[in-house]
């Protein structure tokens, strides 16, 4: 070994104990979640294949996955839509209303999701705002369910994951060329073309960094999915949960846990690499 | 004319979405601090009556206050734990070019991408498999691992903006390297390692999946304790903790804010 490698490796040596912990706390378990996903049943009697065969033919557990990847979905895009006109009210505003904005996208970021999800409850109950607030302006004769329904249930993910899909979305806007609308405004575009042709491809970056982002936190968020859904929809992490602590088939578990991470994984890798490939030249976020 | 009334329609589309976004943003946790001072018994909105009995309430109930308690003392664990593992980790890895420093950055930002349920899963399987009793320590060991991306994050990009001839001057006038740590290094990455401390000691406190299945009878942490509440009756003892949550936490940002400046922190994560 050349003098250069050994330092270059001495370098190295505050990493070894967080290294040392991964493999402990991280790799060793998930290698575990493999392994204990390839027993027969739940006695740990022989090892099959039998867990994943089961999962791809229950149409009961291909409706809980496609259902829980298509609550993320949506609220990513419930998100988009409501986090394009905060960026360019962001960027076009000055110093005042940018801290005003920046601190209403950090209030949800910090408090805990146990809280955010309770104000959900508090919103959407029986005597809550929105059933109040209808009832008394006569739009509705009597108080409407809305907690424990799925649109309840998107909403309040809305709101929960709006911070992750501002954030890129801003920064992206932040760093358009300015001089790239303005010479749209001068050849007489209007607003909404200049939008549409300009700004919304060019921060097109971001706005996928966010989507997957929100994707990915809508599908696994089980305290609001459980608090707000109700028990009666069933999503992969409570599905997890029911037949991990509640049936104690760890094997199942282990598999759906599997099959769960590389569905969201490879949604997520999939639509970062196509977007990469076809926005090349665009100033990555 | 034409283009006058285009633009007109658009600012008001734009406009009243971003409205409606920054209330939506705001209005969960103004509920919480406004329900949390009720007089009534349910979660009726606007409150009948105003008063403190909910946090009176809170203040006799052993069976609230104690996760709580846990809860912090779990969360200090795991934030001590990762900054000093994480942050040094971080410094390690910032100048180093090799190619397993990038592999070991991929491996320790990992459980950011990880569903939590799976994690946590994981690790009730491996604490089992080989026969580790489940204890607030193997609870830490958990939080640890998720806490650890945010640190890995913040500390690394303070890292990347320290000027590195700062450090070889210092080293060439005679400086010891623990000396040039302490006096160098460490005051000109403190915002990130205040930053990434806040958020994940945030994160720990928060924590659900992990501690979820990795939360012994006698280790009952406060996030737990709320939905299992939640889950049973809608009881409104939660609205106090929520209110003390929401305020404490508005503190720290100020005191974190004071010290290292986190919203710009976590604003460039």
């Amino acid at each position: 070994m050349s003098r250069a490698d050994t330092t270059a490796s001495r370098q190295l040596l505050p990493v070894v104990p967080l290294a040392a912990l991964f493999f402990a706390a991280f790799v060793l378990p998930l290698a575990a979640l493999v392994l204990v996903s390839l027993f027969r049943d739940p006695q740990f009697t022989g090892l099959s294949l039998v867990q994943y065969v089961r999962f791809l033919s229950d149409p009961f557990s291909l409706k809980v996955l496609s259902d829980t990847l298509w609550l993320g979905a949506e609220v990513a895009f419930a998100t988009l839509i409501l986090a394009y006109p905060l960026a360019l009210v962001y960027v076009a505003s000055g110093q005042f209303m940018r801290t005003l904005i920046t601190f209403l996208i950090m209030l949800p970021l910090l408090t805990s999701t146990v809280v955010r999800t309770f104000a959900w409850i508090v919103i959407l109950g029986r005597d809550g705002i929105v059933n109040s607030a209808m009832l008394s302006l006569g739009f509705w004769q009597a108080p409407t369910r809305l907690l424990y329904t799925w649109e309840g249930m998107v909403l309040a993910l809305t709101q929960i994951q709006l911070p992750l899909m501002a954030l890129p979305v801003i920064n992206s806007l932040l760093r358009l060329d300015g001089n790239l609308t303005r010479a749209a405004e001068g050849l007489g575009a209007s607003r909404a073309r200049i939008f549409i042709t300009i700004i919304l491809p060019l921060t097109l970056p971001g706005a996928i960094a966010g989507w997957l982002l929100v994707f990915a936190a809508g599908a696994t968020a089980f305290i609001t999915q459980t608090l707000v859904g109700g028990g009666r929809i069933i999503l992969m992490p409570s599905y997890i949960y029911q037949q991990a602590v509640g049936v104690q088939d760890w094997p199942f578990a282990a598999a759906l846990s599997l099959i769960f991470t590389l569905a969201v994984t490879g949604i997520v890798l999939a639509i970062g690499a196509l977007s990469r490939r076809f926005m090349r030249g665009v100033d990555a976020a | 004319m034409q283009r006058n009334l285009v633009d007109r329609v658009y600012s008001a589309v734009v406009g009243t979405i971003t409205g409606f976004g920054m209330l939506l943003l705001l209005a969960p946790t103004l509920v919480v601090l406004v329900i949390s001072f009720t007089g009534g018994i349910t979660l009726k909105f606007p409150p009948p009556s105003w008063s403190l009995r909910w946090y009176v309430e809170l203040l006799q109930s052993q069976e609230i206050m104690e996760p709580a308690l846990t809860s912090l003392k779990i969360a200090a664990a795991a934030t001590i734990l990762s900054a000093v593992l994480g942050g040094a980790a971080a410094l390690g890895l910032a100048r180093s070019k090799l190619k397993i420093a990038r592999a070991l950055d991929a491996l320790f930002m990992s459980p950011m991408v990880l569903p939590a349920m799976a994690f946590g899963l994981s690790l009730l399987l491996v604490f089992n498999l080989l026969g580790i009793r489940l204890s607030a320590a193997t609870l830490v060991l958990g939080h640890t691992v998720i806490c650890v991306p945010f640190v890995i994050r913040m500390v690394g990009a303070s890292v990347q903006q320290l000027n590195p001839v700062l450090i070889t001057c210092s080293l060439s006038l005679g400086a010891s390297r623990w000396y040039t740590f302490r006096r160098i290094t460490l005051p000109l990455i403190r915002r990130g390692i205040v930053a990434s401390c806040f958020v994940a000691f945030l994160t720990s406190f928060d924590n659900v999946p992990v501690s979820l299945f990795l939360a012994d009878a006698r280790t009952e942490v406060l996030p737990i304790k709320l939905w299992a509440i939640l889950e049973g009756s809608l009881d409104v003892r939660v609205a106090a903790v929520s209110g003390v949550i929401v305020l404490v936490t508005l503190a720290g940002l100020v005191c974190a804010e004071l010290f290292g400046g986190v919203s710009r922190q976590i604003g460039n994560r």
